[in-house]
């Protein structure tokens, strides 16, 4: 401990500044703190973001006249499908869970660290270098692969581009994500405060928890899929080639087997920051603390049995439609429970209206219309109607970019001034808000219209009777981008020449706020004891 | 790594290590368990073809290997009691036993990959391609799982022969033996995998 104790009058070092004996770079690249694993990821993950946001604003020039023949048709199939690979495997699922998940889980719990640090850190290796594969492959072989993000045979094995290197990488990250699973059940089991009973546990761990266990039970299941992919395309196995008797309806089978799951990888820890974030704003405890708890886990339980309504178009059984049709509605009442629990936190609590809390109502209000959206294709006449078109992209982007975007948006203006020790500028972070929402909303409310009119996605080209809404969606993109060009500015301007926050400048009463900011390596000078749950707010006694 | 030594002199959790590994293991099952799945489905679909394409198969190999598989896994049990006797040298032995009849299962399997190419019975192949589509699945499928488990009794022989290592260094010893335990528990799944490979492919006929 002695060590750790250098000039600050006796005060430990913050994990900032404690660089133990490397220097520079190598002391984050080697560091198995859990703190510097996550600000690693969190950097990673918000280049890919950048990437893929760029990509997508060219996308969108492209269904504008004049810039139509910026690309290609080829290259549009290959921008739809890194767009789609990059944000989806890069971005939305290692988003919450490793940036906000390592940072915060250990210190919300109260403890030191995860119970496999170096393994942490490994699965970190992992990511990048699936992340590295994953970019190789779109200038080395054949060309960037041209599948979209899905990968579906027979396309995917015949195309000539570069398909088993994009997908080996993708194999590469489902051990990242894996591993990190792992890591977080073993940490919430093994290592909770003396005194944090399960239902003393804050509920963005419960969250992690549910993840969790997704991760390391769906995962699997991708990475044997894209083994099988890639032994096709390589040696020609045949199980998903109808020619040697393979079936390509199996791939579709497996693929969404993991990739539904997925959708709650990404939008469970976003849940689950929200769930934070509310009653520290609202200054009450939170509104049904063991259902916000258990639809987690029935969210991930439920979750886990609808994959084949994204199948309603391939040819499957009329009882298995409708099995899948059900289970798909099923899964919308844990998520419903949720935001009737978080307007109920906000109903006669001391609100106080900060950044984090802006993006949190807006995170509320994006994903109940992408989760009522997702209830409408539920419905087997309507998904018929609708399958393949914008309504499709629009419903995603919702759930995906307004659900969990906005949640990461949300959580990273909560937790900055934890993580980094300074504040931003909360009039910057409202003005980023503006074009934001504008953007956001013109963008893919607009796609939800064209979907319905008939809009195919991933088309290159677009009847003239869809003009006016790729105009409409288009100019929303450049509002979006002013939105979070405003907003990332303003927390990298912050990172270096932000004002002291104090250690917690938002009251928040559970564990991570009762330490310094940013934290010292060892996280608590003492582990601390819990004697109640976990949003007790001394103006309502004991709560 | 230093730096995670000093910061947590004390933490020491076997029981969450084994925890870990347990789940690591889940993740194993589930990773076959989508091969499984395939191989059901394909079954189902062409009963007859996958009875014909069983009788290619060498049921005596196939036999053979499982019962030094299962040989090898009492070997590595063998060593887990030694080490927690404070057996060093008998642990050693066991570990070692283990690795030598991974390494005689490996070598059976090669021969019988061998000579099924010989027959021409591998994927892409002129034979092949005359025979009818289930029988061309089950040959794909014989190649993947056999070989993704043959792929994981290799990792297996690389994580015990680290652990030979460190039992001479005495880093597992008698009260610090939960990497062995570890190992033990992936190598008897590596195990288990492969009693449920030998009658879906071997006994299929």
């Amino acid at each position: 401990m002695t060590e750790h104790r250098a000039a600050h009058g006796g005060l430990p070092l913050s994990y900032l500044d404690d660089t133990g004996s490397k220097r520079g770079i190598l002391a984050w690249i080697t560091s198995t703190d859990h703190k510097r694993v996550g600000i690693l990821y969190l950097y990673a993950t918000l280049s890919f973001f950048a990437v893929g946001v760029a990509i997508g604003f060219i996308m969108r020039l492209v269904q504008l006249g004049p810039f139509h023949h910026l690309v290609t048709a080829q290259w549009y199939n290959a921008l739809f499908t890194v767009h789609g690979v990059l944000m989806i495997f890069l971005f939305v699922i290692p988003g919450l869970p490793p940036v906000f998940g390592n940072f915060m889980l250990p210190l919300m719990i109260g403890a030191r660290d995860v119970s496999f640090p170096r393994l942490n850190l490994a699965s970190w290796y992992f990511f990048m270098a699936g992340a590295i594969l994953v970019v190789v492959s779109l200038f080395t072989g054949g060309g960037p692969p041209d599948t979209g993000w899905t990968f579906y045979v027979p396309f995917s094995l015949k195309t000539g581009t570069n398909v088993t290197l994009a997908v080996f990488g993708a194999f590469t990250l489902g051990f990242s994500s894996m591993l990190t699973g792992i890591n977080f059940i073993t940490t919430i089991h093994q290592m909770r405060a003396p005194g944090m009973g399960w239902f003393r546990m804050p509920l963005f761990p419960w969250a992690l928890y549910a993840t969790s266990w997704i991760q390391v039970l769906a995962t699997p299941i991708l990475a044997i899929t894209l083994v099988l992919v890639m032994l096709e395309r390589i040696v020609g196995i045949g199980i998903f080639d109808p020619a040697k008797g393979g079936d390509p309806i199996l791939y579709q089978h497996l693929f969404w087997t993991y990739s539904h799951p997925a959708v709650y990888i990404m939008i469970l820890p976003a849940m689950g920051a929200i769930t934070e974030i509310l009653p520290t704003f609202a200054k009450r405890t939170v509104f049904g603390y063991k259902a916000i708890a258990f639809s987690s886990i029935a969210i991930a339980g439920v979750g886990s049995l609808v994959w084949a309504h994204h199948m309603f178009t391939s040819g499957i059984s009329p009882f298995a439609l409708m099995l899948f049709s059900l289970l798909t509605m099923i899964v919308a009442v844990p998520s419903a429970i949720k935001v009737f629990n978080w307007t109920a936190t906000l109903y006669k609590g001391s609100i106080e209206f900060e950044p984090p809390l802006l993006y949190a109502l807006t995170f509320i209000f994006l994903f109940a219309i992408g989760g009522l959206t997702g209830v409408m294709q539920g419905a087997l006449a309507i998904n018929v109607h609708v399958h393949d078109t914008y309504f499709i992209v629009g419903h995603f982007h919702y759930v995906m970019f307004g659900g969990t975007g906005f949640a990461f948006f949300s959580a990273l203006l909560y937790w900055f001034p934890k993580m980094f020790g300074r504040m931003y500028s909360r009039r910057a972070a409202y003005v980023a808000w503006v074009p934001l929402f504008i953007g956001f909303n013109m963008l893919y409310f607009t796609m939800l219209v064209l979907g319905l009119q008939g809009m195919p996605r991933r088309y290159y080209n677009h009847l003239p009777m869809f003009d006016l809404g790729h105009e409409v969606a288009t100019v929303g993109s450049w509002f979006l981008v002013l939105g979070l060009a405003i907003f990332f500015i303003n927390l990298i301007v912050a990172k270096f020449r932000g004002a002291p926050a104090g250690d917690n400048p938002w009251g928040g009463v559970t564990l991570e706020w009762t330490t310094a900011s940013p934290p010292p390596t060892e996280n608590f000078e003492e582990i601390p004891v819990v004697t109640h749950g976990p949003y007790v707010f001394e103006q309502e006694g004991d709560a | 790594m230093n730096q995670a030594a000093h910061a947590h002199p004390e933490h020491r959790d076997d029981f969450g290590a084994k925890l870990g590994m347990w789940l690591f293991l889940l993740t194993e099952i589930l990773l076959f368990s989508g091969l499984f799945l395939g191989y059901a489905w394909m079954r189902t679909r062409y009963p007859a073809e996958f009875h014909h394409a069983g009788t290619e198969m060498n049921a005596v190999l196939g036999v053979t290997n499982t019962i030094v598989l299962l040989t090898s896994s009492l070997t590595m049990v063998l060593s887990l009691v030694a080490i927690q006797r404070g057996e060093r040298k008998r642990a050693m032995l066991g570990v070692g036993a283990t690795i030598l009849l991974g390494l005689v299962f490996l070598v059976n399997k090669a021969f019988e990959w061998h000579a099924e190419i010989h027959h021409g019975n591998y994927p892409g192949s002129a034979h092949l391609a005359t025979l009818p589509p289930g029988e061309q699945v089950f040959f794909g499928l014989y190649y993947t799982m056999t070989g993704l488990h043959g792929v994981h009794v290799l990792v297996g022989i690389s994580v015990l022969s680290v652990m030979l290592v460190m039992i001479k260094r005495g880093r597992i010893s008698r009260d610090r033996f939960v990497v062995l335990e570890n190992g033990g528990l992936y190598w008897h799944l590596v195990d288990v995998i492969w009693i449920f490979l030998l009658p879906l492919f071997y006994l299929a006929a």
